[in-house]
């Protein structure tokens, strides 16, 4: 293609692209340099019914306004709010490193900081539920594919469903059934035979149980992929290993997954990214009190009665960051077959 | 068929009935929580015609008023808010003094009904709020027991309901982690006579002997509910209350009078639902809960014609003459002039009688409720000590109070 026409061709994606990409990355790296002024704060009396009047603390609207109107974006921190409890708590987690006796207790401290706890389980999350939903995304297309044609469409909507379900739909209502008194739930009772037993009340279950959620509802995202790709099959290459007696399991080992393998890398990479940004599920379970995820550090900042948008700004900031580190290892390789050719 | 016909007579016997009483000449938009009583009051306020009244009541109103209240010209003209919400709204500037509208159209408004912050009417409110004990009356007899006036009688209650095997785990309590767990922390807290910021700053105060007998005696709760309480919040705790699976809990009283109307309530619970005042702890003579009201405000960001229109739309929704109806009147603890007390009444009544202290209307107290919620979790699992959880949640607090510009 001329570079010309390159160009033509590629302006209405990339305007949009910096309009809604790049701008509020922009505007998000900024707001997480900024922190709201310093409040100025005067006594003043409260009447509410029922109690009288009280002497009570207020912001002093006027003199705010004054600063605000000066300094618009508020003030500048640099990069005080990556550094503090909420984020990296760098002050806090070398304090942790030379009080620390040990690497339990180190790794205690360092997880009963928000940001680390969060990424505690993200990291797990993500590094679970990616290749486990790769292999049964796998298994599934293979075993569609290898169905009598008129049971094709059927099963495939069936494999489909869990990716249609909303998250949110799908996380509550698997919710209600593990709940102690739900099917699961009354089922896992009876199993431990212990009637204090339950699932949601249990850091290590709730974990699996999101595991098993994140999975269940990715995989069909994977099997469809790989379904696509079995159609383009090279069937004399598959004939030839039969005529060499190869075994189902060696065709599907050389010849098909070598086959699949740049799809497995697209999955891989999709599914990365999101996995590390799980959020619905926390949310869906009610699970903030045993896992939390960096997207629901953001989401619970911007949703407390007081918004701390700086706070929720650089939690973005270290996703994004996040999302670029792990996909580094991949893009690299890209890069390089690319260059190769 | 039949049903739509009653639903258009319906609307067309409430507009001609609103068309009389309420006439405006500019938008209003109301932005509120979602419960029966406010569902009255949007109702009343959507009967005013010669302009358009909208209103968005929803259990995330705090999602999203402030966002809808900031533009120029704002999208809500008024927010419905309570204790805790109007410091948020006001921490931004968000509504307008209302002393001159009081004056204008505020007739038939009792004293007592207008909040007033700095000499200036900021909120109409119109309800009061507490949680307070309610209880199966027919479990406590059968037992012997009497109902509980401390927290120490409710764990004894509890024990000798499970000892007895009636129920397991007899007690209930919005203990989801968040705000619910926040919130039931802070009616401790204040039981224990613990004070959430030092003298005049807004330096935190929780990592104190309160702090600890607080997360003592919740954890010691906690034995005895619903082993997925981390998950509770106040809906799903008057669900396990309404099945009959708990006989003791601390509960919102706006919620009172549905307690046993809701479908699916066991007959038990019907006949055995009592309710009393909130309970005090450790000795204590201020008992553990809060008072709370609700009320609506203006938006600062409005035309004066919109503000003016708004009033008296909201004015409409909060007459007198609503207390005249039986269920209006059993839905809260209305503030309005001719409001009769119902049964359903008594518990928030026995909290205000007995001192109880309002919700803290201080600017960082957001901030504080959200580090609470977020940082006890640990402690009530069995994580970590009491000490180490108050300090978390010192610390997360002092995080964000920096960054909000409350804390140097």
């Amino acid at each position: 293609m001329k570079h010309r026409t390159f160009f033509w061709f590629f302006l209405p994606t990339g305007l949009a692209m910096l309009l809604f990409i790049a701008l509020p990355i922009v505007s998000v790296v900024i707001q997480s340099v900024f922190a709201p002024h310093e409040a100025v704060l005067k006594t003043v009396e409260n009447c509410t019914p029922l109690v009288g009047c009280t002497t009570e603390t207020t912001i002093d609207q006027d003199a705010t306004r004054a600063i605000r109107d000066a300094q618009p974006l508020g003030r500048f921190v640099g990069l005080d709010i990556y550094f503090d409890r909420a984020h990296l708590a760098v002050a806090e987690v070398s304090e942790a490193w030379a009080a620390s006796q040990s690497w339990g207790e180190f790794s205690s401290k360092l997880f009963n900081l928000p940001l680390y706890r969060a990424l505690a389980f993200t990291l797990t999350f993500t590094f679970i539920v990616t290749p486990l939903l790769i292999i049964f995304g796998l298994m599934i297309a293979l075993a569609v594919n290898s169905l009598h044609r008129h049971l094709k469409g059927f099963m495939i909507f069936f494999s489909l469903l869990p990716m249609i379900v909303t998250p949110l739909i799908g996380s509550l209502i698997l919710f209600w059934m593990v709940d102690s008194r739900g099917v699961i739930g009354s089922a896992l009772v009876a199993l431990a035979g212990d009637p204090n037993f339950s699932l949601k009340a249990s850091t290590g279950l709730t974990w699996v149980m999101l595991i098993v959620y994140g999975v269940w509802h990715s995989a069909p995202f994977a099997f469809v992929v790989f379904y696509a790709g079995l159609q383009t099959l090279p069937k004399d290459q598959l004939e030839a290993a039969q005529i060499d007696g190869a075994s189902r399991w060696q065709q599907t080992k050389y010849v098909i997954i070598p086959h699949l393998m740049p799809l497995v890398t697209f999955v891989a990479l999709i599914q990365l990214m999101d996995n590390f940004r799980v959020f619905e599920p926390v949310v869906g379970f009610n699970a903030s009190a045993h896992a939390t995820s960096l997207s629901w550090i953001i989401f619970n900042d911007l949703g407390g009665e007081t918004r701390q948008l700086s706070a929720a700004s650089a939690t973005s900031v270290l996703t994004i960051l996040g999302v670029a580190i792990l996909l580094s290892p991949v893009l690299v390789r890209t890069w390089r077959d690319f260059k190769g050719k | 068929m039949l049903m739509k016909r009653v639903a258009f007579a319906s609307t067309i016997a409430l507009w001609a009935g609103g068309a009389l009483a309420c006439e405006i000449d500019a938008r209003v938009n109301i932005i509120g929580n979602e419960f029966p009583a406010i569902q009255t009051v949007g109702a009343g306020a959507t009967e005013c015609t010669g302009a358009e009244v909208k209103k968005n009541l929803t259990a995330d109103h705090k999602d999203i008023h402030v966002a809808g209240m900031q533009g120029d010209p704002a999208e809500y003209t008024s927010a419905i808010v309570a204790n805790s919400t109007l410091t948020i709204l006001m921490n931004d500037d968000l509504v307008r003094p209302l002393d001159d509208l009081v004056a204008k159209h505020g007739q038939g408004l009792q004293k007592s009904q207008l909040i007033t912050v700095d000499g200036k009417v900021m909120a109409v409110a119109f309800m009061a709020n507490a949680q307070h004990l309610m209880y199966r009356q027919d479990i406590l007899a059968e037992l012997g027991i009497e109902p509980p006036k401390t927290y120490e009688e409710m764990l004894a209650a509890a024990e000798i309901i499970r000892e007895k095997g009636v129920m397991q785990n007899p007690i209930g309590g919005a203990y989801a982690a968040g705000w619910n767990l926040a919130q039931e922390f802070n009616n401790m807290f204040i039981g224990y006579g613990g004070t959430f910021f030092k003298e005049g700053s807004a330096e935190p105060n929780v990592n104190s002997e309160a702090g600890v007998q607080t997360l003592n005696m919740m954890k010691a709760l906690t034995e005895y509910m619903n082993p997925d309480f981390l998950t509770h919040d106040s809906n799903a705790t008057n669900a396990e209350y309404r099945a009959g699976n708990i006989a003791l809990l601390n509960m919102w009283g706006s919620r009172a009078a549905t307690q046993t109307t809701a479908d699916g309530v066991t007959d038990e619970v019907k006949a055995g639902h009592a309710i009393a005042g909130p309970m005090t702890v450790g000795g204590g003579t201020i008992p553990a809960s809060t008072l709370w009201w609700d009320g609506w405000t203006v938006a600062k960001n409005i035309s004066d014609a919109e503000a003016e229109a708004t009033f008296i739309a909201m004015m409409n929704g909060i007459r007198p003459e609503l207390m005249q109806d039986a269920e209006v009147a059993s839905q809260a603890v209305w503030l309005i002039d001719g409001y009769e007390p119902t049964d359903a009444a008594i518990g928030v009544f026995d909290a205000a009688k007995a001192g109880t202290v309002p919700y803290p209307m201080v600017p960082y107290m957001g901030l504080m409720h959200g580090a609470i919620g977020n940082e006890l979790s640990d402690f009530l699992q069995g994580k970590e000590s009491a000490e180490q959880a108050l300090a978390d949640i010192e610390a997360a607090y002092v995080t964000a109070a920096k960054e909000k510009g409350f804390l140097k």
